[in-house]
């Protein structure tokens, strides 16, 4: 409508043109401006702007920050994403500055807090040269990838994917991340102070590990090489060795 | 006195609230009026746990004097109120007292429930009964002695417990009475909003005079003095806003207050949030003038707020604006802003700290944030940079120290 004026120029003649094109660029230029003044006094209309409260210990596309304890977000799967900001809402995994700032956030919105940062993918970080022997490694690497039978300890691998790059929706990939931060959340699985939901198999897995194993495991993960592919694989790529309540089938 | 109440307020004009209320409770379904009116005095928030079954009860709630844990009010007969009569259900609501007459703790806010009329009551009954039902026992309180003898209440009562129906006044419009009602009663805004005496008890001169809400260390201001936030000279469209969505013009909600938004005011419908803006408007009163000078030195104050402006260009005007001008409502306005400015620094300390989420509400689904900054600035410069925004661009707070910002680092955030 607007531009029709402008397509039909013959229309008009002489001063009569020159007025209704003048009059039109100004009422066009006034639109402009006011929507242009409109956004200005707005904070921007995207995702990004609003989890501008996260990026100071996630970074800005989720990639994580030099704190060793605050984890990556970016490229997980949205569904496990989701299911960890239900989990800091409800107090059920708990750190109090999260916990703090999700309390009153309704689902649907922690859902698109989750689809954005899976649908981020900035470059895993460099791995960290390790501060633990050869022989720990090993022992990280073989419980990592074929896990400890006689303790009932399955491969870490059969459930976070051969590539160790998780699987949709619920199970997380497990590169990127450093070493104190795995730790941490394997210890708080050991100490009930992270639970997932039921059944939760990461309890039965991290119930079986002793500390050694935690340190070894830990220290291997955060040394593997960003792979080609980091994405997690579809859903149904391969089956569980037991059941996990994230991850329906 | 519910008749009384009921006659006086159907005597007013056709227009008014009151009357669409009373509308509701001839025509409609009491049960869905029990709802709304549950929603209205905010059960949820008490007698609903984190992740738990809805009304089943089991939410701790820190005390002074220990943690009490809340009833199951579900319709199960053995551990929820499934036995009781309206009689019992109303006796607890207006008097604060147990089917059989035991004294029940005043953290169920029954001295403001006590205004609320026995049609209403009735409805929040009705709808209780209606939800399902919960066997889950309650869980004893754990209160230090002597608090666990439930006979102290008997003082706590003679002190600041007057039993009685709200009874509107006749000189005020319907819509005012409308809005005493709901923040007098069920709202039960003066429980937050009054300051707390060493006894737990909030008395009726002091009524919305504002307060420290102990346990929690969030500062509740007066709803009375416009250094506060007395909204006396708040348009109503930016009242309604704040109570309705979390965010306005003016400023937001946070806190304990971000979680009365989210599960009660956003529930309440425009007429009513309107008769609460009417109201809360009209209570305002003449303030004294600002103290006139800090209890900080002033090199150290115009030190504190030099070093104030850097940290603030550098943190907080990419939001708030250079000018302390926001972008209202998702980034609200920093001057000219009475939370800001009043004399307890409470609350602008913690949001330095803390940051935080405006509620997620049916008005604004997809708030805004604002980051915490404890992990990013040292004690100086959290005081330095909330001096600043306290008596920058004509704000007219005072400076706070260095001691303060630490001693709320530790403040309990949940
Ligand atoms: C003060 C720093 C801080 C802020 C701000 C913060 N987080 Fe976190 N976040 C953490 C830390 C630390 C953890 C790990 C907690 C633990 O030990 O379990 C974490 C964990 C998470 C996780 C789980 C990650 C995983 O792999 O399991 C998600 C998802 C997350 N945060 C999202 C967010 C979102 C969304 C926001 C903004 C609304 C946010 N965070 C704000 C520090 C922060
Ligand atoms: C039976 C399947 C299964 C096995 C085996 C398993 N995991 Fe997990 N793991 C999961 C699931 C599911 C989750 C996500 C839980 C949730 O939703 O919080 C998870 C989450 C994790 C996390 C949290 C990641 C983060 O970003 O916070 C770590 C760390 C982890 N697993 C390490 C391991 C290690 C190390 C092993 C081997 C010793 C292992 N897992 C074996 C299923 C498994
Ligand atoms: C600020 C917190 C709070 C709010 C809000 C609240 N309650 Fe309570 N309520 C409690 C506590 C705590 C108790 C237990 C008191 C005691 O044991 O003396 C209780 C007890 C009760 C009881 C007694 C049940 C029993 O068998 O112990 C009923 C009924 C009740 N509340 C109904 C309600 C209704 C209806 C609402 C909303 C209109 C409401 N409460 C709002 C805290 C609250
Ligand atoms: C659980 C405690 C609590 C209850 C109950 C409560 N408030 Fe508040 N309120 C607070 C606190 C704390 C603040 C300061 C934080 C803020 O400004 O959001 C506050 C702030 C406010 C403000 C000022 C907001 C601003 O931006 O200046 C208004 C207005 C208000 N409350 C109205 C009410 C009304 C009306 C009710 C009853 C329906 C109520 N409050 C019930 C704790 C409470
Ligand atoms: C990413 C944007 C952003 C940044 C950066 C930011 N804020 Fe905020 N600020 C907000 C939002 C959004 C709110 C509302 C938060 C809420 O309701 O919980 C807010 C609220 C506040 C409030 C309470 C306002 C009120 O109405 O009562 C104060 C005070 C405040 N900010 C100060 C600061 C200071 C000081 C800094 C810098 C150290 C800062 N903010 C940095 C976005 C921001």
């Amino acid at each position: 409508m607007l531009w029709s004026g402008i397509n039909r120029p013959s229309l008009l003649e002489g001063d009569e043109l020159f007025a209704r094109t003048t009059a039109l660029a100004i009422a066009i230029l006034a639109a402009i401006d006011a929507a242009a003044a409109q956004t200005a006094n707005q904070p921007p209309d995207t995702m990004a702007a609003r989890v501008e409260a996260c990026t100071p210990c996630h970074g800005n596309k989720g990639e994580g920050t030099s704190d060793v304890y605050f984890p990556r977000l970016a490229g997980k799967p949205a569904g496990y994403l989701y299911n960890q900001l239900l989990a800091f809402r409800s107090g059920r995994r708990k750190y109090p500055p999260m916990n703090y700032l999700l309390e009153f956030l309704p689902d649907p919105y922690l859902e698109a807090m989750a689809e954005y940062f899976a649908s981020e993918h900035p470059p895993l970080p460099q791995p960290a040269p390790s501060e633990v022997s050869k022989d720990v490694l090993a022992q990280g690497e073989q419980l990592a990838t074929s896990g400890d039978a006689g303790r009932n300890i399955p491969a870490c691998v059969s459930c976070h994917g051969p590539g160790l790059t998780g699987m949709q929706p619920g199970i997380p990939g497990l590169l990127g991340l450093r070493a104190p931060y795995i730790s941490a959340q394997l210890g708080a699985w050991r100490y009930g102070t992270r639970t997932a939901r039921s059944p939760d198999c990461m309890q039965l897995v991290a119930g079986h590990l002793t500390e050694a194993d935690v340190t070894a495991v830990a220290a291997w993960l955060a040394t593997r090489p960003a792979p080609a592919n980091p994405a997690p694989v579809p859903k149904g790529t391969y089956a569980l060795p037991f059941g996990c309540g994230s991850q329906p089938n | 006195m519910g008749s009384r109440l009921s006659i006086t307020l159907l005597a007013l004009a056709a227009f008014t609230t009151a009357a669409q209320a009373q509308d509701k409770d001839k025509t409609g379904d009491i049960v869905a009026r029990g709802e709304y009116l549950a929603r209205a005095g905010d059960c949820t928030a008490c007698h609903t746990a984190p992740e738990g079954r809805l009304f089943a009860g089991g939410r701790a709630m820190p005390t002074p004097f220990g943690t009490l844990y809340t009833s199951n009010i579900t319709p199960d007969p053995e551990t929820g109120i499934g036995k009781w009569s309206a009689d019992d259900f109303y006796k607890t609501m207006h008097n604060g007292r147990f089917p059989d007459g035991g004294l029940i703790y005043p953290a169920m806010p029954f001295a403001s429930y006590t205004k609320v009329t026995r049609a209403d009551s009735d409805a929040i009954f009705a709808y209780l009964r209606s939800i399902p039902p919960v066997s889950q026992k309650n869980r004893p309180h754990e209160l230090r002695f002597p608090y666990d003898n439930r006979q102290l209440i008997l003082g706590w009562r003679t002190l600041f417990f007057s039993e009685g129906e709200f009874k509107p006044d006749p000189k005020k419009s319907a819509e005012w009475n409308r809005g005493a009602y709901l923040v007098e009663g069920l709202g039960h805004c003066g429980m937050c909003h009054s300051p707390i005496n060493a006894l737990g008890g909030t008395s009726q001169s002091d009524a919305f005079k504002g307060g420290l809400i102990p346990m929690q260390n969030w500062y509740a201001p007066s709803l009375t003095s416009n250094r506060e936030a007395g909204l006396g000279d708040w348009s109503i469209k930016d009242i309604t806003d704040l109570l309705q969505t979390g965010v306005s013009a003016r400023g937001v909600v946070y806190g304990p207050m971000a979680e009365v938004v989210h599960n009660s005011l956003q529930y309440l419908d425009d007429a009513d949030t309107k008769a609460m803006a009417v109201y809360l408007k009209g209570i305002s009163e003449p303030s004294p003038p600002p103290p006139a000078s800090s209890a900080l030195p002033t090199t150290e104050s115009s030190l504190l707020i030099s070093l104030g402006k850097t940290v603030y260009d550098k943190n907080c005007a990419s939001c708030h604006g250079t000018q302390g001008e926001g972008k209202p409502p998702h980034w609200p306005p920093l001057a000219n802003n009475q939370s800001i400015e009043m004399q307890s620094a409470v609350n602008p300390i913690r949001m330095v700290l803390n940051g935080g989420y405006p509620p997620g509400t049916k008005g604004n689904p997809m708030p805004y944030g604002m980051p915490p900054f404890a992990g990013l600035l040292s004690d100086n410069e959290v005081a330095a940079v909330v001096s600043y925004i306290r008596t920058a661009w004509g704000n007219r707070g005072t400076p706070v120290s260095a001691r303060e910002a630490n001693e709320l680092r530790s403040a309990p955030l949940n």
